[in-house]
């Protein structure tokens, strides 16, 4: 059976991937994806416990992110495409109008 | 039987309410009506309630009419309520009827000034705090009135305040008034530690039971009384205060001769005669009031002498005067220096009234070496000034005969006078005499010195050209576009000097009788009169002889007053022969240097030399006061006071708190970049701050 440190480790390289590009990209979509990356990675935790100690409520609670993810999605693709349909562009850095 | 005193000093101050609220749409007509009926019924009712307290039995005075109970404070009660005894009711009718002469004066002398409601708002309001004063029947009421004549006086004096000089010279005033008052308040909190109360009645009869019986060191009684002085010098214009007294000549003349000759400065001579019983139980506190009475005489005749300005002289001439009052006071000798001050209400009213006359006859000059010749133009003035020049200077008849010359008797005879203060006395008698005809003869004699026929805006009349411009300009804010600046004193455009009208002429006759009368009330034993001042004031306060016989045989007096002015009546006739000498030496000699040889005068003065110049300069008192108190006293409020505490200190501490604050928020901005992904960056780093602290924590 592969250790849960395993998993646990490959979480944490997914969540710090997704932290990294969250930082350093700039492309709205990318970053986009680096949160859905954190999510996941997340989500690979939950469902680690989850088969460790037998709990159901992990599994469940897997569920209920990949919803809100999923939804979230949804949002987050309408506000980029509106973004882009105003300001053509993609650039986080340039959609800065509320700043002073 | 009641009084209704209160209406006395309500009058006035309904008359100054009515100008001073509604004067500014009334016509002038109307103001004066307003302000001259108030001023009239006050005296009309205080000549009723002094008749009818004459009526009164000995042992209903003094009468007391308590109107309700002002301050209460556990067991310190203060009442307001009206005090009138004979010596109130002297002040009263004094204050009453000269101001009444002068309301009437300014109706003439006042007719072609701005601001002519506010004028008499003013004086009406100064009437009513003055009335306060003398009819107050505790010290706080008194203050109050005390404060409150301070007040109309800063008011009258800065009347003309678009003028520096004049604003300034109220505000001398005020302030010179204010370290007096500073010591009459601290007396009256003593009075109120040490017995309790502030009516006179209680205080009396508190002092009265109070031992030792008489005080010669330094005592309680001793403090209150000196600390009294403090504020009878500020206001009375006593050395060392007496320097606002020149300046607030500055005022209109109306306001010279009402309240900076006949009634407020003698509110100190008052204050100290109403508190005869605490100042008589102090043998110090009398010295001291002897001396500076004494020696302000002295030293104001001899400013007086070397003065031009005409009313600047007949200001030293006050100041010189008030010191004869408080001589009077200081030999115990009170009623002598009451009847001093009621002569010279009249006289120096009389004098400041014809002053204001001679100024008005040659268009605002006050200079009386452009003066001269004015006999043959103004007449009326002439003979009314000769009358009160004579009553000043001591020619036998006049009232101030009589009462300088009581007081000079008892100041070498009375058991707390000395001969000294005698000698000084009579040396000032002599002055007073040169320096008031030198004025009588440098304005009425010889030939007119005046620019004639001149233009009539020109220098001659520039200082009441100014004013009234000044007046004008003050008033443009508050009246519809004013008529072209018109020069007050100077009518019909005829630069001859002139006769004044007759509202003015009218009070200078009436004041010149009382001048001539006046005295008659207090004619000498020695001279086979009655002296009825000084029994008329015998319930009020004990008079020396009194005092000496109820000290050594206990009461007795008339019979004791009798023998004992037996005695002396020989000596005092022989007092009274020197005083006249002297009063008609100085006629003479001042008939000698300005009518007969004038070029005398500037060759006395060249070879006086430095110390004519002195006496010139005043001594150089406001000078030397200035480096010696003024100077530092701002410095150390610029220095310290406001850049070192105020800007340094105070604002200092707010400044830099608020600099700090602003530096550190200026440093912590930067965080707040806009950029979303430096936050993030904040976040990551702060969530992997936590983790490393739980893994430590964890790990122990």
């Amino acid at each position: 059976m592969v250790p849960i440190s395993y998993y646990l480790v490959l979480s944490a390289i997914l969540f710090a991937c997704g932290v990294a590009g969250f930082l350093i990209k700039r492309n709205i979509i990318t970053i986009f994806m680096s949160i859905e990356l954190m999510l996941n990675a997340v989500n690979l935790t939950f469902v680690t416990f989850a088969a460790q100690w037998q709990a159901l409520s992990g599994y469940i609670f897997v569920f209920f992110v990949m919803v809100v993810a999923a939804a979230e999605a949804a949002v987050g693709f309408a506000i980029i495409i509106a973004v882009f349909r105003t300001r053509e562009t993609l650039n986080v850095d340039r959609v800065n109008l509320l700043k002073l | 039987m009641t009084l209704n005193l209160w209406l006395i000093p309500v009058l006035p101050a309904a008359g100054a309410a009515i100008n001073g609220f509604f004067g500014r749409r009334f016509s002038n007509k109307m103001v004066s009506a307003v302000a001259l009926a108030s001023t009239a019924a006050s005296f009309a009712w205080a000549l009723l309630a002094a008749i009818r307290l004459l009526g009164m039995p000995a042992d209903q005075l003094p009468y007391i009419e308590r109107i309700g109970v002002w301050l209460r404070s556990g067991d310190f009660v203060v009442e307001y309520g009206f005090y009138l005894d004979h010596l109130s009711m002297i002040m009263m009718l004094v204050v009453t009827g000269v101001g009444f002469l002068i309301h009437v004066y300014s109706v003439g002398y006042m007719g072609h000034e701005g601001g002519y409601y506010r004028f008499f708002s003013y004086l009406n309001l100064f009437m009513f705090f003055m009335l306060t004063l003398v009819l107050a029947d505790n010290y706080l009421l008194m203050f109050v009135g005390w404060e409150g004549v301070g007040l109309a006086s800063y008011l009258l004096i800065g009347f003309f305040f678009l003028r520096d000089s004049a604003a300034n010279a109220g505000k001398k005033a005020f302030i010179a008034n204010r370290v007096g008052d500073f010591g009459f308040l601290i007396a009256l909190f003593l009075l109120v530690k040490h017995f309790g109360t502030l009516q006179y009645t209680d205080i009396f009869h508190k002092v009265a039971e109070f031992s030792p019986g008489i005080e010669s060191g330094a005592g309680l009684l001793t403090a209150i009384a000196l600390l009294m002085l403090v504020g009878a010098t500020g206001k009375s214009a006593q050395i060392p205060l007496y320097v606002w007294l020149p300046d607030a000549m500055e005022g209109p003349t109306p306001v010279s001769a009402l309240i900076h000759a006949a009634t407020m400065v003698t509110a100190g001579v008052y204050m100290i005669a109403r508190s005869n019983a605490i100042f008589s139980r102090s043998t110090t506190a009398l010295a001291v009031v002897a001396i500076i009475g004494c020696l302000t005489s002295f030293f104001a005749a001899t400013i007086g002498i070397t003065q031009t300005d005409i009313k600047r002289v007949l200001a030293y001439s006050t100041v010189s005067q008030l010191g004869y009052m408080f001589l009077a006071c200081g030999v115990a000798a009170y009623s002598a220096g009451i009847f001093h001050l009621m002569t010279h209400a009249f006289f120096k009213a009389l004098l400041f009234l014809g002053a204001g006359s001679v100024i008005h006859a040659v268009g605002g000059e006050q200079d009386m070496r452009k003066m001269g010749g004015l006999k043959k133009y103004a007449p009326y003035t002439f003979w009314t000034m000769l009358i009160a020049t004579c009553a000043i200077a001591g020619i036998p008849g006049l009232s101030g005969f009589f009462s300088k010359d009581e007081i000079l008797w008892q100041a070498f005879s009375s058991p707390h006078g000395h001969w000294a203060f005698w000698l000084l006395g009579i040396t000032t008698a002599f002055m007073t005499s040169f320096y008031m005809f030198r004025l009588l003869f440098m304005t009425f004699f010889n030939e007119y010195r005046g620019p004639v026929a001149v233009q009539h805006t020109s220098h001659e009349a520039q200082p009441h050209a100014a004013t009234a411009s000044a007046e004008h300009a003050g008033h443009t804010h508050a009246v519809p576009p004013p008529a072209p600046p018109t020069n007050a004193h100077d009518h019909g455009g005829h630069g001859e000097p002139h006769e004044s009208p007759w509202a003015m002429v009218v009070p200078l006759v009436l004041l010149a009788v009382l001048s001539v009368i006046g005295g008659y009330v207090g004619v000498p034993k020695a001279l086979h009169g009655g002296n009825h001042i000084e029994h008329f004031l015998a319930p009020v306060m004990p008079t020396i002889t009194a005092e000496a016989a109820g000290t050594a045989h206990g009461g007795a007096h008339p019979e004791q007053e009798q023998s004992q002015a037996a005695e002396d009546s020989s000596l005092e006739l022989t007092l009274t022969g020197v005083s006249v000498a002297v009063a008609f030496a100085g006629l003479g000699l001042a008939w000698l240097l300005y009518v007969k040889r004038r070029d005398l005068p500037a060759k006395i003065a060249n070879s006086l030399g430095g110390l004519y110049t002195a006496v010139l300069n005043k001594y150089y008192v406001d000078e030397i006061y200035g480096a010696a108190i003024i100077g530092p006293l701002i410095a150390f409020s610029t220095r310290v006071l406001w850049r070192g505490i105020d800007a340094t200190l105070i604002d200092g501490s707010v400044n830099s708190g608020a600099q700090g604050v602003r530096e550190l928020g200026d440093s912590l901005r930067h965080q707040q970049s806009g950029n979303i992904r430096s936050y993030a960056g904040w976040v990551t780093a702060g969530a992997a701050l936590v983790i490393l602290y739980m893994v430590w924590m964890g790990t122990r």
